[in-house]
């Protein structure tokens, strides 16, 4: 199995095996905030998606290039988080410009995907694995699709949870989660696929 | 003084970030896999927490209205930066049981969210009180999860045995269980919730 044999399975168990929201915690505020319609949820996958690989490959540099030579690896949570704030700040821009309706759905967590620890999580990441440049490139993808899917999966099941006889203290948030369990119970099969 | 009672005391059950606000559930769920990794996160939470509420406050005069949040990020960085070293140089095994937890207490939208809503208006007693409130809130949310997760999941209490013939279910500590775990735990202070209004 050669390097490009080693990238797809890097992606596969990035995406579905280390799932980022069932496996691994991470992003749950836009994973429950967001995925009450289903065409929301693909958009917010998608600036995820790009957010996640830009930062990833601007984090790399700056891990390499200037934190390493000059020993300040301690600010590295500091510069990151930074690094991050600012292509959000880029993106919403652009998405403003772009599409004026998908701006106005996504409300508050366009700003919000600062604070989202996934992106700041998979940069750390990609430096606890050592991953090199396209390494980071394909494991944040793998990461953002695996995201979008999740979050796909709770919106389809969300919008049907309107014609269903919930129980009323299961209403609103407890079923939500009782369902990503399920959902994550199901992703808990996906271990096997790595032996 | 009363007022500051007041203000700690919104943050632990009506204002609860985790149970009620919903946000800041990342680290909730993936450390809860017992009593002890939750208290730890607790206390690395309530050190950062605390301690960016009231510089936020000190500084708010100070903060042009326009780049608050960056400043925001650095002070909660700051705080963030010294938690991490100092838990990776005194209990490294917890630190390795956190992972990358504790750097990602920096993007927790409890506490930006504070800052941002609460300490930025306020002076600096009271954001302290709110940080403080907040905090107790986090910790018995994460320590009730932590709590049924291991008890469920590995039969024990704090790395104690509780009954001799319980047969624990893996899935508890297993990912499916944070979910069904704080799905549980938000049901039962909904009903508790309607209770106590009546």
């Amino acid at each position: 199995m050669g390097y490009v044999g080693k990238l797809f399975l890097l992606f596969l168990s990035a995406s579905l095996i280390d799932n980022i929201v069932f496996m691994r915690f991470l992003a749950l505020c836009p994973f429950v905030g967001m995925s009450s319609f289903l065409e929301t949820s693909i958009g917010m996958g998608v600036a995820v998606a790009f957010v996640m690989t830009m930062a990833s490959v601007v984090t790399f540099f700056i891990y390499y290039y200037i934190l390493i030579p000059l020993n300040l690896i301690f600010l590295r949570t500091i510069s990151f988080i930074l690094v991050i704030a600012v292509l959000v700040q880029l993106v919403e821009m652009f998405i403003r410009k772009t599409s004026p309706s998908l701006y106005k759905a996504m409300g508050i967590y366009l700003p919000l995907i600062t604070t989202n620890c996934a992106i700041l999580g998979v940069t750390l990441l990609n430096i606890n694995y050592q991953h090199d440049l396209i390494e980071s490139i394909i494991y944040s993808l793998g990461v953002s699709l695996g995201f979008t899917i999740a979050l796909v999966l709770l919106a389809t099941i969300r919008e049907r949870f309107s014609f269903s006889d919930i129980p009323k203290f299961w209403q609103g948030y407890p079923i939500v989660f009782i369902t990503a369990g399920l959902l994550a119970l199901i992703f808990l099969g996906f271990q096997g696929l790595a032996h | 003084m009363k007022k500051l009672w007041i203000y700690i005391r919104n943050g632990i059950f009506k204002e609860n970030p985790v149970l009620i606000l919903m946000i800041g559930l990342c680290s909730v769920l993936a450390v809860s896999v017992s009593v002890q990794n939750a208290i730890g996160m607790g206390l690395a939470f309530t050190f950062v927490m605390v301690f960016s509420n009231l510089f936020v406050s000190l500084l708010r005069k100070f903060t042009p209205h326009d780049i608050r949040i960056p400043i925001f990020i650095v002070v909660i960085g700051t705080f963030t930066t010294i938690v991490d070293l100092v838990i990776s140089a005194y209990f490294p095994e917890l630190y390795k049981a956190l992972g990358i937890f504790i750097p990602l207490i920096v993007v927790n939208c409890i506490i930006i969210g504070r800052a941002e809503a609460f300490a930025y208006k306020h002076s600096v007693m009271e954001s302290i009180a709110d940080g403080i409130g907040i905090s107790i809130g986090y910790i018995w949310a994460i320590v009730a999860l932590g709590a049924i997760r291991e008890f469920l999941g590995s039969g024990t209490l704090l790395n104690t045995n509780i009954f001799q013939n319980f047969q624990p279910a893996k899935v508890f500590v297993m990912p499916p269980g944070a979910f069904w775990g704080i799905g549980l735990l938000i049901g039962i202070l909904k009903w508790v919730d309607s209770k106590i209004r009546r």
